[in-house]
């Protein structure tokens, strides 16, 4: 539908180099009024720093400014902070929320933007004293959510919505923008249940039938065939194809991303073995203090040498599982590991039974980003184990062995084929779904009997979770450890896993084997829910 | 364009080196050559003063290096530097009580020192470890409150050497005490090197390398790599097991003895002991030393503190002699007070740069 129209945005030749590391090479990008294009790519392929550029990011001109030009209505633009991209009529919306967590819907959406009433201290101290007018910021709200053609309460406060709602909320924020003409969704999807991303990806067409242009990332991959008018694939710093919707389909859109043939991942003989299998550890009454994600009275046993998938909507438990068994949150009830007692609220007990846990915080909790890949990988090991290091009067002095950290550290980057320039490059500067391999190596690098993994393909592209995905159930073939991941996507537990635990309402919902429907793993999920 | 690209990649390297060493550390390097380069031309005599430059580097490095371990386990910077010297004041004074003397009295201060360190250093640390977050602007009051109760200390504790204490009253110590007869020079005489006007100290610059040494080598050992880690990342450390007000606490402690010994050693050089307000004023000069080092709150290395300690000791030195030279008035207290402050403003800036 887009062809003929008069370009609203055009890229021409845009290039980014960070310090001589090449990122965005010849990158052109055409887009009409009111079209959706879809912009997918793998981590770390570029699409974030193309949108950074597009959005006038400081971090780009604080890294000397990009190659190539912008054109709006066929004017080049030239954006030096995100002001004059917003005023130019481009909205963004990020994968993280800002939004103001004790504000009513409408007051985030009309922030610092509110219509406002003249008074008399304002004739007398100037317009910050003016008061807001608040039927007026209702009926803007309200206009702006109706453009989403969904219904949130206006007036609910921030920090009691559930994260769809908040998703929402920032995309009205944007829409509530008059000058509004071209708007950016990074990952807009990632946090919402199945309904809500119908909902979204339905406002999302009429938005853009009103006008607004569409940029839309994701990498749920459905979505953008669901949606858009074109595909606009990246892939290291290139654009590798662009193409109509109705044209492709998701597994030729997956070939463009990665470059190869990507087998999803495989069920392995697995289903089969954990019927007879001992029970390895036994968690009884657990309940786990963990904001967000309350374990109310949690009992399940994990057998030998299996994957168990522990799965269940936002909220309800799941995540607060495997953090409580750790430590990290204040947990009570009765765990045993191989007929042992396990203590609760003490990470270092855990990890001395040979624990391990991926945490779902890559950022927070995973990773030191400001240290190297070397440390990253071999820092728990050392702790715990006195590993990677060399004594020296009889075991009073423990030196760092950097030899063996580095060669163990290499060993992990070509084994889980992390993308980095060095073993000694700080982990901040990988891409995500190299993140969290670095988590995976951590966790690998404790030779563990029992692994938790937790949320391990959030935020990460199909490659890298292929990838993730591949390596768990290698390692726990090879090495015969037991595993317990916990996702909120059913379908990459359905393939992973041997048995299925759902999580509702803070308790075991129900255990299926990992062969079961969609259908019936969903009912369990709604069952108990609070 | 590929000349373009050339021009890029060239302007954007030299910005990385001046990014990696620090614009205000280049200006500062830059000033002290020139500082140095004028000397001769004002009448002031180079040799002579590169000396003073040696020296007071090695009366200070100790104290800028008790920065480190805090820094490294996330406490930030230590502001409560004057505990630690109070220690060492403790261990001074015990000493000259007892009745050593010469280099023995030196090593005894060091000894009577520790267990002062120790246990005010435990302290220190515990009520770090309650207002995690707030360390520098508690540390801060830590050290002020600790000089003003040490105050009225000195006054009251029953001290009685006639070399330390107040001539008419016989009790109550004095403000400044010689340490002629005791340790005065006892490490700067050791191997000292003499050539016309210039100085070298070797055995005070030993002793220093010696602890910078077992701080760097600390750093690299287990426990080490846990500190580094708790204040990089604590909530990693935690999950990997470490105790981290453990650890913390462990920093604090090192922190506040290497303060007792360095103070030991500044006086050494010094030459006498001051009480009362003056542990008040050892602290920023300390920090500052470190912070124009290129360290940030919360990575310091022992290279930072070589540089520093050299680039803020030269500029302290040379700064009031060129000037006064130049200008015959005095200003060297207005320009030390202005260097020292100003690093500190600017460093607490790049606080959120160096990220967590």
């Amino acid at each position: 539908m887009s062809s003929e129209m008069k370009p609203l945005l055009e890229m021409r030749n845009i290039s980014k180099d960070f310090f001589g590391n090449q990122v965005l090479t010849d990158i052109n990008l055409t887009l009409g009024e009111g079209e959706v294009i879809g912009l997918v790519g793998e981590n770390g392929a570029g699409k974030s720093t193309l949108m950074r550029i597009l959005f006038g990011a400081d971090m780009i001109r604080e890294t000397g400014g990009y190659g190539g030009e912008i054109r709006l209505d066929g004017e080049v633009k030239h954006f030096s902070s995100p002001f004059d991209a917003i005023a130019a009529g481009i909205g963004m919306v990020h994968q993280e929320f800002s939004l103001i967590p004790g504000f009513t819907t409408t007051e985030n959406i009309l922030l610092n933007r509110e219509p406002v009433r003249k008074n008399l201290l304002s004739e007398i101290f100037g317009d910050r004293m003016n008061t807001l007018n608040r039927s007026e910021m209702d009926e803007r709200a309200a206009n702006a959510i109706e453009m989403m053609g969904v219904s949130i309460d206006r007036r609910m406060v921030i920090s009691e919505m559930p994260v769809g709602h908040k998703q929402f909320t920032e995309i009205a924020r944007e829409l509530s923008k008059e000058q509004l003409r071209l708007l950016i969704l990074d990952e807009p999807t990632a946090v919402l249940t199945e309904k809500e991303a119908e909902a979204l990806l339905a406002s999302i067409r009429g938005m853009a039938a009103r006008g607004i242009a569409i940029i839309f990332i994701t990498h749920r991959l459905q979505e953008i065939l669901a949606v858009c008018d074109r595909v606009v694939v990246m892939r290291d710093g290139y654009v590798v194809n662009e193409s109509k919707a109705s044209e492709t389909n998701v597994s030729e859109i997956t070939k463009w991303m990665v470059g190869r043939d990507v087998k999803s991942p495989s069920k392995t003989e697995a289903a089969v073995r954990s019927g007879d299998a001992k029970t390895i550890m036994k968690i009884e009454k657990l309940w786990v203090d963990m904001p967000g994600e309350t374990v109310r009275n949690v009992s399940l046993e994990v057998k030998d040498g299996e994957i168990l998938g522990i799965g269940g909507l936002a909220g309800q438990g799941k995540l607060g599982i495997p953090n409580g068994i750790m430590g990290l949150y204040q947990a009570g009830g009765k765990v045993t590991f191989e007929g042992q007692e396990i203590p609760l609220n003490s990470p270092r007990k855990c990890l001395d039974s040979s624990f391990a846990f991926v945490s779902e915080d890559r950022r927070g909790v995973g990773l030191l980003l400001d240290e190297s890949l070397e440390w990253n990988i071999a820092f728990p090991a050392m702790q715990i184990q006195n590993k990677f290091l060399k004594n020296y009067l009889g075991g009073l002095i423990k030196w760092r062995d950097e030899k063996a950290i580095k060669s163990v550290t290499d060993r992990y980057i070509s084994e889980l084929a992390i993308k980095c320039t060095s073993s000694a490059q700080k982990a901040r500067e990988l891409s995500g779904g190299n993140q969290q391999k670095v988590c995976l190596a951590k966790a690998f690098a404790l030779n563990p009997r029992m692994l938790f993994v937790s949320e391990p393909t959030r935020g990460i592209d199909v490659g890298a979770k292929a990838l993730v995905l591949e390596a768990l159930k290698k390692f726990n073939r090879e090495n015969g450890v037991t595993i317990v991941i916990v996702s909120s996507e059913l379908e990459e537990l359905r393939q992973s896993c041997d048995r299925i635990a759902i999580v509702s309402g803070g308790r075991i919902a129900g255990i299926l084997p990992a062969s079961s429907s969609v259908e019936d793993l969903g009912a369990l999920m709604l069952s108990q829910v609070v | 364009m590929s000349e373009k690209t050339m021009e890029k990649r060239e302007k954007g390297r030299l910005a990385k080196l001046i990014d990696s060493f620090g614009l205000p550390r280049l200006i500062i390097t830059l000033f002290l050559l020139l500082l140095l380069i004028l000397a001769p031309f004002v009448g002031a005599d180079l040799p002579t003063q590169i000396t003073n430059i040696i020296a007071r580097f090695s009366w200070n490095g100790i104290l800028v290096l008790a920065m480190v371990p805090m820094v490294h386990s996330g406490c930030g910077l230590n502001f409560g530097l004057p505990l630690g010297i109070i220690s060492g004041l403790l261990g001074a004074t015990i000493s000259i009580e007892l009745g050593f003397s010469g280099a023995m009295s030196f090593v005894m201060a060091i000894l009577i020192a520790t267990p002062f360190a120790l246990i005010f250093g435990t302290g220190y640390g515990w009520l770090l470890n309650k207002i995690k977050g707030g360390e520098m602007m508690i540390a801060t009051y830590v050290g002020f409150s600790s000089v003003s109760m040490m105050c009225m200390m000195w006054l009251i504790l029953p001290y009685k050497s006639p070399n330390m204490v107040w001539g008419m009253a016989g009790k109550g110590l004095r403000t400044t005490i010689s340490l002629e007869g005791y340790y005065d020079k006892v490490l700067a005489n050791f191997l000292r090197i003499q050539i016309g006007n210039l100085e070298i100290p070797v055995g005070t610059l030993l002793f220093f390398a010696v602890f910078a040494l077992g701080i760097w080598a600390f750093l690299h050992t287990k426990t080490g790599t846990a500190m580094t880690a708790v204040g990089s990342n604590p909530v990693f450390a935690k999950a990997a097991g470490i105790n981290v007000d453990r650890i913390r606490m462990l920093s604090v402690i090192m922190s506040t003895w290497l303060a007792a010994v360095g103070i030991l050693v500044y006086e050494q050089g010094f030459g006498f002991i001051q009480l009362y307000m003056a542990p008040f004023y050892m602290a920023l000069p300390a920090v500052s030393a470190i912070l124009i080092g290129g360290a940030s709150v919360n990575k310091a290395s022992i290279m930072n503190v070589i540089i520093g300690t050299i680039l803020f000791q030269g500029i302290v030195t040379m700064t009031p002699t060129v000037m006064n030279n130049m200008i015959h008035m005095d200003m060297s207290e207005v320009i030390r007070i202005i260097v020292s402050n100003g690093m500190i403003l600017y460093a607490l800036t790049r606080k959120t740069e160096g990220s967590r």
